[in-house]
């Protein structure tokens, strides 16, 4: 029975074999309120063996994308070399809303394909989550972050004109990936509903990628305009084709900052006027700007970098701090390039309760991880467990719940052995 | 019309995920409206409530238009992230306006706003007097900052909250300026777990029967793709930065100019993940002399001379068109893929053959390639048949067949304005 503080998806279950770029879904997932069982190799899931490492020492239980995006999971071991692997992998599917896997052509040639798994379970939503999807040329194909973004335009557009186009530091494609796979699941785990059959949910890690920046695909259909990467400047606010600076110096870093249209837009270019004034003198070009019936989509690019000359020399005596409160309080648009120390000090995250103590046990001490995604009538969903050692399930799961018997056992076991 | 049609090829109309709800969507730009798209691709009825005075900003203030004339029924960036949906116009700031829109939203499952918070209290509807009227409602509110708080009211655009929640700090190299990735980049992911919400509340609605109000931070859902960085911060006391195409385990991890552009700038990706890819690599690339120096054969010595290593790569990569390179990678087992520029996706045959671009019609643009949904569903498959809508193209149809308004009646509120 459900109570008012049932968990969106209390009661789902979900069998998670896969390795990293579905360990974003099992996540998000399990944070709704599914019980996620996590089926590792004896040998152990790759992301534990991903640094950074807690203290920079290796271990099967110090990885921090393991530790991050494992949390909320429950976790068991099984050896598909293992001649009895194939029943225990059946018993777990044959009880459970969901599988979701990462490695589509190798587990279809042991026997595990959408087809075999429906046969077992005519209610199961089977999830795959690849590079590329589990059908076309590159099917089978290799990648990691790098080659995913670079196959999915984001590559392409971030850098600075005329140098190599660069990759965010923190992989994010597997975070794409995992997300998309959760939004087709919830799909299918929807029209289940309504036809009582569960359906194969095909996700490619390239196509989720090609939705972080869908605007530039509008240029080219619309316009025949390629658009490539700019370094600090936004591109698409004029239909002159000038270019705004999006990223300015500050006194201890970057902040951003646009000159914008719209009503908001002209709010803030009106408040930057008035900030600058209260803190000396306004240089004449800006001065001039009627903010009433300023148009950003028709300044030529000589009349953007003028403006933006002027309004320069000010940011740079600002601290991002300073800047941050400064635009707060005026209700103005813009924000400081923050660092994740910025960001664990921001006061409307504590305010929200954002962040949640969660234990790590090798750490001995416990860290603030992100808080669930949004609120649900108010609440958060909870991180309820921290991520599983290996095997640390397996009793649980196996015995108690699946009831195993002494040879199916023998498959669960690291090494294989009873 | 947008009524749903028996797809041509096969004859056989599939079921729809969402076969049976009715969303209402009261947003404007990505994050709100891309929701709406993806439920409205999966068989939901969306019906997006713009106001003649201050239309969906990208129907105003966002090029590309048609032929490069502004115009509501002419910005293609509306009709990309719009397509699937119904349109009415209704002025909320109309009491009898507000009215109608309770009356929507009572007959309706999902309710989707992203206006600052407050906007729609202000308006007359909160949740709290929403869900008096229907108990089953799905609320998402999606907006910058949050429904509560100090910076609740603090509005704000997506590539600049892109820098706030860390990930522009995380992009470039370390001794530049940090870049951005082109636009609004947190708006997407907010996109993905704003859809997540609804369809988890909808999950629990049909176990329950409860609706339930969702109130997104953007912010807050883009931190979930920064959590490791949290996590080193606080568990080995450094601050992540940007660190260009490295990779802490791969070497070489990178891109390299190829013979496709005389400039240099069509450039292959490719990343050698352990000591015995490292063997494929050079078996690859030809083994050349260079390559079985024996301080490339551990990623410690390729990672302390790795701009000696960069050049050599680089010098390969020249001599060869992308595909060439990619191939001769690939066939090793390897990891490697051509940057495609943002025209080479259109052609790209792994998303072509996903169906990933769908040509849709447009009655005033023509036709518009509009994206779909990065999964496909076996069984219940997404359908796409209409760019967005132009402007208040379905008044008639949800004021009158919707909510049974008769004719005169509409006559008499379209000349109050009402329907402005």
């Amino acid at each position: 029975m459900s109570t008012a503080a049932s968990a969106p998806l209390d009661g789902v279950r979900v069998v998670e074999l896969a390795d990293g770029w579905a360990a974003n879904c099992g996540r998000i997932l399990a944070d709704l309120g599914a019980d996620v069982v996590k089926v590792e190799p004896p040998s152990g899931d790759t992301a534990r063996s991903r640094p950074p490492f807690i203290a920079d020492r290796p271990g099967p239980d110090r990885g921090l994308w393991w530790i991050a995006l494992n949390a909320n999971k429950r976790g068991v071991t099984l050896d598909l070399a293992h001649p009895e692997s194939h029943a225990v992998l059946r018993r777990l599917v044959e009880r459970a809303d969901v599988l979701l896997e990462s490695d589509g052509p190798e587990l279809a040639a042991y026997g595990v394909s959408p087809a075999v798994t429906s046969s077992w379970n005519e209610r199961l939503i089977h999830t795959t989550i690849t590079p590329y999807g589990s059908d076309g040329p590159l099917a089978s194909a290799p990648a990691s972050d790098l080659e995913v973004t670079a196959a999915s335009g984001a590559l392409w557009l971030a850098g600075d004109p005329g140098r190599a186009p660069v990759r965010t530091t923190l992989p994010q494609s597997p975070f794409w990936a995992g997300m998309a796979g959760a939004m087709g699941t919830l799909f299918a785990y929807l029209a289940r509903g309504v036809t009582g059959r569960g359906q194969h949910v095909d996700t490619s890690a390239q196509a989720s990628m090609v939705t972080a920046t869908p605007p530039a695909s509008v240029h080219w259909d619309t316009m025949r305009e390629d658009h490539e990467r700019l370094g600090q400047f936004l591109i698409g606010r004029s239909i002159v084709g000038a270019k705004f600076r999006n990223i300015w110096r500050c006194a201890d870093g970057y902040i951003s900052f646009a000159i914008q249209g719209g009503a908001i837009g002209r709010h803030t270019g009106t408040k930057l006027v008035e900030w600058m004034a209260s803190r000396g003198e306004v240089p004449q070009i800006l001065g001039a700007v009627d903010w009433q019936t300023f148009d950003n989509t028709t300044l030529t690019q000589d009349q953007v970098e003028r403006l933006e000359a002027a309004i320069a020399p000010f940011f740079e005596r600002l601290t991002r701090k300073e800047f941050f409160e400064g635009v707060v309080s005026r209700n103005m648009l813009g924000y400081p390039v923050s660092t994740v120390e910025d960001i664990e000090a921001d006061p409307q995250l504590a305010a929200r309760d954002f962040w949640q103590q969660v234990p790590v046990p090798e750490a001995g001490r416990s860290v603030a991880f992100p808080g669930g995604f949004a609120l649900f009538d108010g609440e958060r969903p909870r991180i309820r467990r921290p991520a599983p050692r290996l095997g640390e399930h397996n009793a649980e799961v196996y015995s108690s719940e699946l009831g195993l018997g002494p040879a199916e056992l023998a498959a669960t076991r690291v090494g294989g052995t009873a | 019309m947008t009524d749903l049609a028996v797809a041509p090829s096969t004859g056989v109309s599939a079921p729809q995920a969402l076969a049976g709800i009715r969303v209402v969507e009261i947003g404007f730009a990505a994050a709100g409206p891309l929701v709406g798209k993806y439920l409205a691709n999966h068989g939901a009825e969306v019906i997006k409530l713009e106001s003649r005075r201050a239309p969906d900003v990208f129907r105003s203030t966002y090029p590309p238009f048609k032929d490069n004339v502004p115009g509501p029924d002419r910005a293609a960036m509306f009709a990309f992230y719009n397509d699937g949906k119904r349109s009415i116009t209704l002025d909320l700031k109309h009491p009898r306006g507000t009215e109608i829109a309770r009356a929507l939203i009572a007959k309706s499952d999902v309710l989707i706003e992203s206006f600052p918070a407050g906007t729609m209290a202000k308006r007359g509807l909160a949740y709290d007097e929403l869900v008096a009227l229907n108990p089953g409602l799905v609320m998402l509110s999606s907006c910058n900052q949050g429904q509560t708080g100090p910076h609740a009211q603090h509005p704000g655009y997506g590539s600049q909250l892109t820098c706030l929640a860390g990930f522009v700090h995380l992009l470039g190299e370390s001794d530049r300026a940090p870049v951005f990735l082109y636009g609004p980049y947190i708006d997407y992911i907010a996109v993905g777990y704003g859809v997540i919400a609804v369809l988890a509340a909808l999950a629990r609605r049909a176990a329950t029967g409860r609706g339930t109000c969702i109130d997104l931070s953007q912010y807050e859902a883009g931190l979930q793709f920064m959590t490791p960085a949290f996590l080193e911060h606080q568990l080995n006391g450094t601050v992540p930065t940007r660190a260009g195409n490295d990779d802490p385990v791969a070497v070489p991890h990178g891109v390299y100019p190829s013979a496709d552009d005389s400039r240099g700038d069509r450039w292959v990706a490719l990343s050698v993940w352990s000591d015995e890819e490292w063997v494929r690599f050079r078996r690859a690339i030809g083994d050349p002399a260079w390559a079985r120096d024996p301080r490339w054969d551990t990623a410690e010595g390729r990672r302390a001379h790795r701009a000696d290593l960069d050049e050599h790569i680089a010098h390969w990569t020249r001599g060869r068109t992308r595909d060439a390179a990619v191939a001769a990678l690939r066939a090793q087992g390897l990891r490697a893929a051509a940057v495609e520029t943002i025209s080479e996706l259109f052609t790209d045959r792994q998303l072509a053959g996903r169906g990933f671009w769908r040509g849709l019609p447009h009655p005033v643009i023509g036709t518009v390639q509009c994206i779909s949904a990065p999964f496909a569903l076996s069984g219940t498959p997404s359908r796409q048949e209409q760019a967005g809508p132009t402007l208040g193209a379905d008044n008639d149809h949800v004021f009158g067949t919707v909510l049974g308004m008769g004719e005169e009646e509409r006559a008499a509120l379209a000349r109050d304005g009402v329907f402005s």
